[in-house]
C-alpha cells in the first residue's frame, strides 16, 4: 500500500484542463494513479471532480491537457478506454421495468457478449454484491442501496482494470455505506483492480484510500498517502489526526499557490 | 457493431411491449379495418354491372367512401406514430439517468441514436405493413377483385415512401428528444409542430395565394391567374411534408393520374369512367411523375435525422 510510481501508472494526467467560457471546470490537473490503488478524490461539489472523470473516459474532450488511461489517450480512442475501464455515475439509473438480470444482460451485450456467454458472468456478479436472490426482480422495486450494488455488478461484468466511481456513497444508509466501501475495497484487494472513486464524504475517503487527491475550484491542491499530508499540514507528530482536519486546513487557505505534490 | 445491435435488439423490444404501441396499434387496426370495410362495401356497389372493373383494387386506398381514404388517414396521422414513438427517445434515458452509463460502455456514441432510429424505424414499417395488408386482405374479401402485379408494385413503392415520410417524423421527435430536457416539452413541441404543418400551413397557402393573385367571387376569372394563384398555394403548401407526400402517394396509387395536382376535383367514379378514354400511366411513369416529391421527402428525412444525430453528438454528457 502506498507505495505507488513502481508500476506503469494506471490513470496519468498532464495539465489536464477543462474550461467552460471563461471558467475553468478542472486547471492543469497532474495526476498519476498506480495499478491496484485506492484513490480517493475529494473536494467540494463543483470541484471538478466529475468532469475529470468524464475527460478520463473519453466523454468530456479536455481543452488543453493530455492523460492516459492503460497507457491509451481517451480522447483519441475512447472505445478502446471504456473497454479496459468501468464507469459508476453519480446516482446511477437502471431500466425500472426490466429485472436487475435484464439490465445486466443489456450492458453484457453493449460490451459484445452474447447471453449464453454473460449468463454465468452476470449471475456471478449478481452473486458477489448480493443480488443473486433478487436477480428476477424488476429494478423499479430496487432500494437505493440495492440499485448502487447493481451498479458494482455491472462493472465486474466487463472485467475491468480500472474503475471510475463517481460520489459511490452518496444517499446510502450506515449499513448501505459500509457494504459498499467493503465492496470497493475487495475490488481492489481481490482482484486487482484501480479503483478511482470521487467522494465529499471525508470520513469514507479516509477508510479506504491508499492515497488521495484534494480539488477545490478545479485545482488539486494536495496529493498523497494521508498519513504524508497530515505530517505536512498538521504536524509531523500529529498520532491521532481525521482528513477532515486535513481537508479544512487546505479549503480555508483558499487557492494555495502550487498543489504540494508527493509521489 | 455489437453496440448497435444491441441497442437496437432492447430499443424493439420496449416498443413491442409499449403500452403506447398497443394503444397505437389498436387504434390504427380499428380505424383502418373500419375505412376498409366502408370503402369496400362502397365500391362493390358501385361496381355493380361493370363487367371487368380495372384498377380498382388500389382504389380501396385512395376512394375516400364517407370520411377519408387511407391514405389521407396516413398522411394525417402517421406523423403521430413517428412522434409518439420518438419524442422521449434520448431525454428518457437521461430523466432515468442511464445516459451517463450507456456512452461509458465500449460503443461509438452514434450507435445509440441510430439504433434508437432504426429501432423505431422498423417498428413503423410493421405497422404500416400490417395495416396494408389487412386492408388488401378485407378487400379481397368485400370487393373480390384481386390485384394485379402491376398494383402489388404501386402498394409495395406506397409502403415504402410511407415508411420513409412516417421516418421523417420520427427524426423530428427524436431531435426534440435531443433537445428538450424534459420529455413533456419534447412531446408538446412536436404536437405543435405537426399541428403547424398539419393545419396552418394550408391555410397560409390559402390566404397568400388569395391576397397575391384573388379570383374574384363572381367567377370571371382569366386563366392565368388561376394558374398563378394554385401554384403559389402549391409552393407554399410543400413547405409541410404532409402535402408533398399526399401528393406524392396520390400518384402512385392511381395510374390515371398524371400530375401530382390537378386543378379540377373529380369523384373516382368521374375518373374511372374518364379512363375509358385514357390509358393508365406504368408505374415507371407514376414513379417518375412523383420523384421530385419523393426525392424531396427523403431529403428531409435525412436533414431530420441527421440534426438528431449531430445534436445528439456534440452534446454534453453530463446530466446535472
Amino acid at each position: 500500500m502506498g507505495e505507488p510510481a513502481l508500476a506503469e501508472p494506471v490513470i496519468r494526467t498532464v495539465d489536464l484542463t477543462k474550461r467552460y467560457g471563461a471558467q475553468a471546470a478542472v486547471d492543469r490537473l497532474t495526476l498519476e494513479v498506480a495499478p491496484g490503488e485506492i484513490f480517493g478524490f475529494l473536494g467540494p461539489n463543483g470541484a471538478g471532480k466529475t468532469t475529470t472523470i468524464l475527460m478520463l473516459l473519453g466523454l468530456s474532450e479536455p481543452t488543453a491537457g493530455r492523460a492516459w488511461v492503460c497507457g491509451i489517450d481517451p480522447t483519441r480512442d475512447p472505445v478502446r478506454v471504456k473497454r479496459l475501464a468501468g464507469y459508476l455515475p453519480e446516482n446511477v439509473g437502471f431500466y425500472e421495468d426490466l429485472t436487475g438480470y435484464e439490465n445486466l444482460l443489456y450492458v453484457a451485450g453493449l460490451n459484445g457478449l452474447r447471453e449464453r456467454r454473460a449468463r454465468p458472468r452476470i449471475m456471478a456478479a449478481l452473486e458477489r454484491v448480493g443480488l443473486a436472490d433478487e436477480a428476477h426482480k424488476r429494478v423499479g422495486a430496487y432500494s437505493k442501496g440495492m440499485r448502487q450494488r447493481l451498479g458494482i455488478a455491472e462493472l465486474l461484468l466487463k472485467d475491468p482494470r480500472v474503475v471510475f466511481l463517481d460520489e459511490p456513497t452518496i444517499g446510502l444508509d450506515p449499513d448501505g455505506t459500509q457494504r459498499m466501501l467493503e465492496m470497493i475495497q475487495a475490488l481492489a484487494r481481490e482482484q486487482g483492480i484501480t479503483v478511482f472513486f470521487s467522494s465529499h464524504l471525508l470520513d469514507q475517503v479516509q477508510r479506504i484510500s491508499d492515497r488521495i487527491g484534494i480539488m477545490l475550484r478545479g485545482r488539486l491542491v494536495a496529493v498523497g498517502p494521508i498519513h504524508e499530508l497530515a505530517a505536512r499540514t498538521l504536524g509531523v507528530d500529529q498520532e491521532r489526526y481525521t482528513l477532515e482536519e486535513i481537508y479544512m486546513r487546505y479549503f480555508r487557505e483558499g487557492q494555495p499557490a502550487a498543489p504540494a505534490a508527493v509521489a | 457493431m455489437y453496440g448497435l445491435r444491441a441497442i437496437y435488439r432492447k430499443e424493439l423490444e420496449d416498443h413491442f411491449s409499449s403500452t403506447r404501441f398497443t394503444i397505437l396499434l389498436t387504434v390504427i387496426l380499428m380505424v383502418s379495418l373500419i375505412l376498409a370495410w366502408m370503402t369496400g362495401t362502397t365500391l362493390k356497389k358501385e361496381l355493380e354491372g361493370f363487367t371487368k372493373p380495372t384498377l380498382v383494387f388500389l382504389m380501396l386506398f385512395t376512394s375516400t367512401g364517407t370520411l377519408f381514404s387511407l391514405a389521407q388517414f396516413v398522411a394525417f396521422f402517421g406523423p403521430l406514430i413517428g412522434l409518439v414513438l420518438g419524442f422521449d427517445a434520448i431525454n428518457r434515458e437521461r430523466a432515468q439517468r442511464t445516459l451517463a452509463k450507456l456512452v461509458a460502455q465500449p460503443i461509438y456514441r452514434d450507435s445509440i441514436i441510430n439504433g434508437k432510429f432504426l429501432a423505431g424505424l422498423s417498428t413503423i414499417a410493421v405497422l404500416l405493413i400490417a395495416i396494408v395488408l389487412l386492408i388488401s386482405g378485407l378487400g379481397l374479401w368485400v370487393v373480390g377483385v384481386v390485384p394485379g402485379p402491376e398494383e402489388v408494385g404501386r402498394l409495395a413503392l406506397y409502403l415504402v415512401v410511407s415508411i420513409v415520410y412516417v421516418g421523417f417524423w420520427l427524426g423530428l421527435a427524436i431531435l426534440a428528444s435531443v433537445i428538450f430536457r424534459s420529455m413533456a416539452t419534447s412531446a408538446l413541441a412536436v404536437l405543435a409542430l405537426w399541428i403547424f404543418l398539419a393545419f396552418f400551413v394550408p391555410l397560409g397557402a390559402n390566404l397568400a395565394a388569395n391576397s397575391l393573385a384573388p379570383i374574384p367571387p363572381d367567377g370571371t376569372t382569366d386563366i392565368e391567374t388561376a394558374l398563378r394563384h394554385a401554384q403559389i398555394q402549391r409552393a407554399i403548401s410543400y413547405l409541410s411534408p404532409i402535402a408533398l407526400y399526399s401528393d406524392a402517394t396520390a400518384v402512385l396509387l392511381d395510374p390515371l393520374r398524371k400530375t401530382t395536382r390537378s386543378l379540377v376535383l373529380m369523384g373516382p367514379l368521374e375518373r374511372l369512367s374518364i379512363a375509358r378514354f385514357e390509358r393508365p400511366l406504368p408505374l415507371v411513369q407514376s414513379a417518375l411523375v412523383a420523384a421530385p416529391h419523393l426525392v424531396t421527402l427523403v431529403a428531409m428525412s435525412c436533414v431530420c435525422f441527421g440534426l438528431a444525430y449531430a445534436s445528439f453528438m456534440r452534446q454534453e454528457v453530463r446530466t446535472t
